[in-house]
């Protein structure tokens, strides 16, 4: 099977601005679904990252990274969804902001 | 060919995550989310990693979705929300701060561009991940169950009833 041979720097420039354009996600929303979309889309352009250096040397390292990652993101979605549940529980809100004094 | 199919996944996904994060509704947003990590899937496949691609769409697009439309539906977001979202996505809310941190992010793309090469051009099959994954980084997997685990756990913890059961016995 062939792959498309893509100058480096074009993959990780679309990685790097996916990755900015999710970190002012979470900057600028502050309901707290947004921002786990938000973080979401970070990680994926990091595990993103990891194939593009993959892809550089054929490697399977940078999938290997990928698949990794994809976990972590699994794990932080379950819990952070988990969080969101309980904080419009607790607020009926899931404006982030309502937890700013952490009490209790 | 396929470089330029490579370029028009990429502007869909840098497309359909600004989206993402601009809208109001929290369901539209999902969808286009779902858009943006299918171009992604469409990019891994070009760079020469299927097996990433298909993780990406099952994984990804599939299960995590998911889980952020079932809780959109239990969250019941309705149309106060989409009103109050608008009244904080006001632009003189982050001018400033986007245009400082604007003039940092255009000194990193000027760091990656400076980067000469390019990606190899040849495809690492689902045979050559599987005997790296359990050969060398066996531990990585262990790592991840384990990591799975606890979030299992925590997510369960998390997920019950009872806190505000609990708070209003405290206060009173």
């Amino acid at each position: 099977m062939t792959a498309t041979a893509v100058p480096l720097e074009h993959a990780l420039v679309i990685a790097a601005v996916l990755f900015a354009l999710g970190l002012t996600g979470v900057i600028v929303r502050r309901n707290a679904l947004f921002m786990l979309m938000s973080l979401e889309i970070m990680m994926n352009a990091a595990a993103f990252a990891f194939v593009i250096a993959g892809a550089r040397w054929a490697e399977p390292d940078g999938q290997i990274m990928y698949m990794l990652v994809l976990t972590l993101a699994a794990a932080e979605v379950a819990v952070g969804l988990g969080l969101v549940l309980q904080l419009e529980r607790l607020h009926t809100t899931v404006d982030v902001d309502v937890t700013h004094d952490m009490a209790g | 060919m396929e470089t330029v199919l490579f370029y028009i996944a990429a502007l869909v996904a840098l497309a359909s995550t600004t989206l993402v994060i601009t809208r109001l509704n929290a369901t539209h947003a999902l969808v286009y989310l779902i858009v943006s990590l299918l171009a992604m899937a469409v990019m891994f496949a070009l760079l020469g990693a299927p097996f990433a691609a298909a993780l990406q769409v099952v994984i990804y697009a599939g299960a995590i979705i998911v889980l952020f439309v079932f809780v959109v539906m239990m969250l019941n977001l309705g149309r106060r929300t989409v009103e109050r979202e608008r009244t904080w996505l006001s632009p003189r809310l982050w001018f400033g701060p986007g245009v400082l941190a604007a003039i940092l992010f255009a000194e990193m793309l000027w760091v990656i561009v400076a980067t000469e090469g390019t990606t190899a051009g040849v495809a690492v099959g689902p045979a050559a991940v599987g005997r790296a994954l359990y050969g060398p980084y066996l531990i990585v997997v262990e790592l991840a169950a384990i990591l799975l685990l606890a979030a299992m756990v925590g997510a369960f913890h998390l997920g019950r009833r009872y806190t505000r059961v609990r708070r209003e016995g405290a206060s009173s």
